[in-house]
């Protein structure tokens, strides 16, 4: 029992950073209905620019802030300069541009601040908590700042009326443009917030993966994973979806004899697809039914 | 995911015989002048770029793959690799421990990876769009660490992989190993292109792609929607193996790391830069993933993935239907300034 607690504990630290990125996933497929897979790289950039900010003496707060904001200008001008060119294009289209962008992200990080590993700092400390030995002040703060930054999405997508545009623009651009909504803008924001969530799951994730241009590829995976796993359509249900995935993966590795160590991830993937062989859209997804 | 452009339903509407007819014959003339090519190149080239060159057909024959479950089916996948992967394995296993010779593996890959195929499109049937490419994703992400598990490491060389030996030319044929293996390549290559197109023009094939264009709609005509979804996986993943066969006997290699998701997204790139859809057009993404990573390699070490996704965006831009598209397009151009106003 002792043990299982524990694992369950462990796995949360792991789901906390799949949750944060799964719920970046999700923001930006409620602004323009695809996933990104450049989504973990414009994180990864934006934490090296925090690094950068850190190493030219900024306070810690000062470099998340600016790199929160300069992630949020830089999405919006990602969206305005790749991605509004060829918004009509076929989606596997649109697909294979994030595919660049993927590549362009990586290998200029790479260039610009090389490959070596960097440590980033956490603000959070790292003394172990209630002293357990498995989850430390830094990852109940970033479990912490997860379900902050999840509740202040819920209230800014159900409470402003900017919040409430940009729905409506993705979910029916053509009536949104009838009642006035500029639909391109709110697309543009969309990528401008996904960014800037991005950002913040970027920098709480640096401190725990180490900083280095290829540290998001597993993290985005299991994100996409998780964000599958609660269902695309529910932001909340992304979060649980990715502490979902960072349990079942420890519990896994723990629990089933033999194979459990080596395999973890395979079953860990295994266990997701069967629960979407039950539920298709995720386990808080909205079923959407489409008019013939 | 919504298909390709439907160029099938507005010509099934009213189509004049005679203009069927000069459509084909030109086309026929452009698939014997490129055989025509492809059999001269590999005695005017180097025998490494002749080497490249088999890989682009092993490469457009992957991308086949997919193309007959995405491009036409609808069905998204980002667990090619996987089959490809397997399809290497079963060849280089089967020459490694049974002897067996080389052209026998592509028939026993196809049909392995056509059961695995069939197998994994039944439950892929339950799922649409992101949440299918989610499931296929875990069959990619799966295979390298299947391969490299312990108790299967007698059978697949576990991390260390397996090593082939080159076939030899049969006697009394007077090329060399690498001119013999690319027009091995290239017979096999034709045979497949020529199934896949007869499929895709068959009453099958119509079925296959009226579940793309609308399911509900195919499924009131009375296609049974499911055994065709999971049939076009199988197959699909059929055509993926073969190549996969073929590259491991190209390379002369075969190790779990080869076969990652990464693959999986070059083919899909491939598949979109060739043209969605597109027959031909998949021959021309085995071009692009095979030559274009060198290109950007070549241009700048450093920042190679950056010209490589420079290259890939500008690509889309100008062929956002990719290359197929575009010779449609430009095909539709020519054709309306010739006519008389």
């Amino acid at each position: 029992m002792e043990l299982l607690l524990q694992q369950v504990l462990a796995g949360l630290a792991t789901g906390a950073i799949y949750a944060s990125m799964a719920l970046a996933v999700v923001m930006i497929y409620q602004a323009i209905d695809h996933l990104n897979f450049a989504q973990g790289e414009m994180a990864m950039f934006s934490t090296f620019l925090a690094w950068q900010m850190l190493q030219w003496g900024w306070p810690y707060w000062a470099a998340f802030i600016g790199s929160v904001a300069l992630s949020f200008v830089g999405g919006i001008a990602i969206e305005r300069v790749l991605f509004k060119p060829i918004q009509n294009a076929p989606i596997l289209s649109q697909l294979a541009a994030f595919i660049a962008l993927y590549g362009i992200l990586n290998s200029s990080a790479g260039w610009i601040w090389d490959f070596n590993i960097k440590t980033f700092p956490t603000p959070f400390g790292s003394a172990p908590l209630f002293g357990e030995r498995l989850i430390g002040t830094h990852q109940a703060g970033m479990i912490g700042v997860t379900l902050l930054m999840l509740c202040l999405l819920y209230l800014f997508f159900r409470g402003s009326r900017l919040g409430l545009a940009m729905r409506a623009a993705a979910t029916n651009p053509e009536s949104a443009r009838l009642v006035g909504i500029r639909v391109g803008w709110m697309i543009a924001l969309g990528w401008g917030m996904s960014a800037a969530v991005g950002a913040v799951a970027g920098m709480l994730i640096a401190p725990v993966v180490f900083l280095e241009p290829n540290m998001m590829l597993g993290v985005l995976l299991y994100g996409f994973a998780g964000a599958v796993l609660g269902g695309l359509s529910s932001p909340g249900g992304a979060v649980a979806g990715g502490f979902a995935v960072g349990v079942i993966e420890n519990l896994a590795g723990t629990f089933i004899p033999y194979v459990g160590r080596e395999l973890k991830l395979t079953i860990a993937l295994v266990v997701i697809v069967a629960v979407l062989m039950v539920k298709p859209s995720g386990v808080f997804g909205r079923t959407v039914v489409s008019r013939v | 995911m919504t298909g390709p452009p439907r160029e099938t339903v507005a010509l099934a509407g009213a189509s004049p015989r005679a203009l069927v007819f000069a459509k084909t014959s030109t086309r026929q003339l452009l698939i014997a002048a490129t055989v025509i090519v492809a059999l001269v190149i590999p005695f005017v080239v180097k025998s490494f770029f002749v080497f490249q060159l088999t890989l682009v057909m092993v490469y457009g024959l992957a991308i086949l793959g997919l193309n007959l479950l995405t491009g036409f089916n609808g069905q998204f996948s980002l667990g090619h690799s996987a089959f490809y992967g397997i399809g290497a394995y079963t060849a280089a296993i089967l020459m490694e421990q049974l002897d067996l010779a080389y052209y026998w593996t592509l028939p026993c890959a196809g049909a392995v990876c056509f059961v695995v195929g069939f197998l994994f499109g039944l439950p892929a049937l339950r799922l649409q769009g992101l949440y299918l490419a989610l499931a296929t994703f875990a069959l990619a992400t799966a295979m390298p660490q299947i391969l490299k598990f312990q108790p299967l490491e007698p059978l697949t060389g576990g991390v260390q992989g397996i090593v082939i030996l080159k076939p030899d030319p049969p006697p009394g044929v007077p090329l060399d190993a690498d001119q013999w293996l690319y027009f091995f390549t290239l017979a096999v290559l034709l045979i497949m292109f020529a199934g896949a197109a007869n499929l895709v023009k068959s009453r099958t094939g119509r079925a296959i792609m009226a579940i793309r264009d609308h399911p509900i709609a195919a499924a009131a005509m009375g296609i049974n929607t499911s055994l065709y979804k999971t049939l076009t996986f199988g197959v699909s993943a059929l055509y993926t193996g073969v190549a996969g066969a073929l590259g491991a006997i190209a390379i002369q290699f075969v190790a779990p790391d080869s076969f990652t998701f990464l693959l999986s997204v070059s083919l899909l790139v491939g598949l979109v830069v060739g043209g969605v859809g597109s027959i031909p057009g998949s021959l021309f993404g085995g071009v692009f993933v095979l030559f274009v990573p060198n290109i950007a390699e070549r241009i700048s070490t450093g920042l190679a993935g950056a010209i490589y996704g420079v290259i890939l965006l500008l690509v889309i831009y100008v062929m956002p239907s990719g290359a197929a598209g575009f010779v449609r397009f430009a095909a539709a151009r020519l054709q309306s300034k010739g006519k008389p106003r």
